[in-house]
């Protein structure tokens, strides 16, 4: 289990640092909701993983660390206001500058259709 | 247990929240009078907590009196108090400032600025790690939603790389933070430094990983060599109270190097002791001389004050590379000083570009200014504290710094990048200085705006502080002192901290 885990948040991790260095806004708000989810499984996991024990004392023979799910909780709120607000951002940004290049404009020697050039 | 220690926290917020309800919401007067009210209730509340500390020694808040290291704690020690007065009274000329006009460029801008000041201050109280990152959530996102306030391009644009960096750094801090608990299953910093000693060997290469991780993200914060590109373009196309607001979240960055990589990562930590300084000490001086070379190359007033927060910068981490309590004291008195004179320059940038035309801040020759004896004395008076020449604080800062390098190979490192860098800012400014108040087209008949009294009231609060901070520097020195001297010494940040623990052990 420990080394499906760790394969998936390492698989997240990759594709989210990928997404976040395109150039445009749309990968890379969704490189950084990737890389979100990526640090959520993390810290989840580092209370360490056990199957069957709840986080309750009594419930079970054993019981799990509480404080990564509340770690863990606290990490999605956070995350979820931030990916909305880089959405409407990018949204903004897409209205303001014209396009959605993160820095604001089509570089001249862009891999870029030729009809978003400038 | 006195509620003293949280009210930096509770004040700010609760006042921002009470701007956003119905007899304060719908009248800017009133917001203005309650905001700036608020602001001088947040300075006298730090400055009694000041006093506080410095009778009776580090204060502890727990809050829901759960004990550390199981429940959260806020530390008020000697440099945490020192650096909430500082924010309060940066916080206090901001709003005074934001006063005369700015505030009505977009909604709730005064309860922005305040919950940013409620994050600033959570950052420099909280004794856990993973309060300090939602402290910093909590200052960012107040920072995305000032940076963008009154719109136009360039915010957007900035704001854009500003957001999506730090949103990328406060991954990273999460990943770190995983890594910390997972191996030394705590997150109170105090306990962490005790539990750091226990660590089974295999465990410190991830522990040091860690580390590095978490220099990482407060170098992003702090803006410091690789990792400050987003500064300048960021603080210069801010709006002026925004980017003086601005002008303590380097800081923020500053302040947790020297917590964690003092408390946790310092010269106690066994095998990892004082792991970040051999990686701080060429970008200390490096970040110094870019941004120097960055100040000179600087095209308009506000991209200089960026690049001098940029040499600021690189100053402070020269007193985290020494990684001893009597430059860190240094550090801690530069730390006051530069805060507040590079606030008052973006004020005195707006102000100047206001009064300039359609040639703004730029250092072109341009029709006079409206005030300009006002503007130039006040920009004078802040060009000499900014670069470190006597009678200003700049320069005690700077000496202290200098002083604190005390081998040979220190000097030679320190000194001449210093002084070189105090060169280059002292050629910057004074070309700018030159260029904007005495290259005038045209005569002086008094054309545009002057600038409301409020406005220059509150630079001059912000200067006022420096020849202050001369004036008293043998009793801030003194307290510099002690909260390095606290910050260093494992007893006083370690063991303190943490009561309940010291008790079972007895």
């Amino acid at each position: 289990m420990e080394a499906l885990y760790a394969f998936c948040v390492g698989i997240l991790t990759t594709c989210g640092v990928f997404l976040v260095l395109r150039s445009r806004t749309f990968p890379v708000v969704v490189g950084l909701t990737l890389l979100s989810y990526a640090v959520n499984l993390f810290l989840f996991s580092s209370g360490r993983l056990a199957i069957n024990s709840a986080a309750v004392i009594g419930a079970n023979p054993t019981y799990s660390d509480p404080l990564p799910q509340a770690l863990v909780l606290t990490a999605i709120v956070i995350g979820f206001a931030m990916t909305a607000f880089v959405v409407i951002l990018a949204m903004r940004g897409r209205g303001d500058l014209g396009n959605d290049h993160v820095d604001g404009r089509i570089p001249e020697y862009s891999s870029l259709s030729d009809k978003e050039k400038p | 247990m006195s509620h003293l220690a949280i009210l930096p926290f509770l004040l700010p917020i609760i006042s921002g929240l009470l701007l956003m309800l119905p007899p304060l919401q719908n009248s800017i007067q009133r917001q203005r009078i309650f905001s700036v009210a608020s602001g001088v209730v947040l300075v006298i509340a730090s400055a009694w907590l000041l006093a506080v500390t410095a009778e009776q020694g580090t204060q502890l808040y727990a809050l829901g009196n759960w004990q550390a290291p199981y429940g959260i704690v806020l530390v008020v020690d000697p440099l945490a108090s020192l650096l909430l007065l500082l924010t309060s009274i940066l916080c206090l000329a901001v709003l005074m400032y934001a006063c005369a006009g700015e505030d009505q460029t977009g909604m709730y801008y005064h309860t922005l600025i305040l919950l940013l000041v409620a994050g600033v201050n959570g950052a420099f109280m909280t004794g856990d790690l993973f309060n300090l990152f939602v402290c910093f959530e909590i200052l960012l996102i107040a920072s995305y939603a000032l940076l963008i306030h009154g719109g136009g391009k360039q915010k957007t644009q900035a704001s854009l790389h500003y957001v999506i960096l730090n949103l990328v750094g406060s991954s990273i801090f999460l990943f770190a933070l995983g890594m910390l608990y997972a191996t030394l299953g705590t997150l109170n910093i105090a306990d962490m430094a005790r539990r750091l000693h226990q660590l089974p060997s295999d465990d410190l290469i991830l522990v040091q990983a860690a580390g590095m991780m978490l220099l990482i993200v407060f170098g992003l914060k702090s803006a410091m060599l690789p990792l400050h590109f987003w500064l300048a373009r960021t603080y210069s196309s801010a709006s002026a109270p925004v980017a003086a607001m601005f002008a303590i979240m380097t800081k923020v960055g500053i302040y947790s190097i020297f917590r964690v990589h003092t408390v946790i990562f310092g010269e106690h930590a066994g095998e990892l002791a004082n792991m970040a300084q051999s990686w701080l000490w060429p970008i200390a001086l490096l970040t110094l001389a870019l941004g120097s070379i960055g100040a000179l190359a600087s095209a308009n007033l506000r991209l200089l004050t960026a690049n001098m927060v940029i040499v600021s910068v690189g100053t402070l981490l020269i007193g985290a590379a020494l990684g001893r309590a009597d430059a860190s004291a240094a550090a801690f008195y530069y730390l006051l000083h530069t805060t507040l004179v590079s606030a008052a320059m973006f004020l005195i940038a707006d102000l100047v570009a206001r009064q300039r035309g359609k040639a703004g801040d730029r250092f072109v020759a341009a029709r006079c200014m409206r005030q300009r004896d006002l503007l130039g004395g006040l920009y004078f008076i802040a060009a000499i504290a900014m670069v470190g020449m006597p009678p200003l604080s700049g320069f005690i800062g700077k000496a202290l710094l200098l002083q604190a390098a005390q081998t040979f190979a220190e000097m030679v490192w320190i000194w001449p990048v210093l002084l070189i860098a105090s060169l280059f800012g002292i050629i910057a400014l004074s070309r700018a200085g030159t260029t904007l108040f005495w290259r005038v087209s045209g005569q002086c008949n008094g054309e545009g705006d002057k600038a409301a009294s409020i406005q220059i009231l509150a630079i001059v609060l912000l200067l006022a502080c420096s020849p202050l901070l001369t004036l008293f520097a043998g009793p801030i020195t003194d307290y510099a002192r002690q909260a390095a001297d606290v910050l260093h010494d494992p007893a006083l940040s370690v063991d303190a901290l943490l009561p309940s623990l010291s008790l079972g052990a007895e």
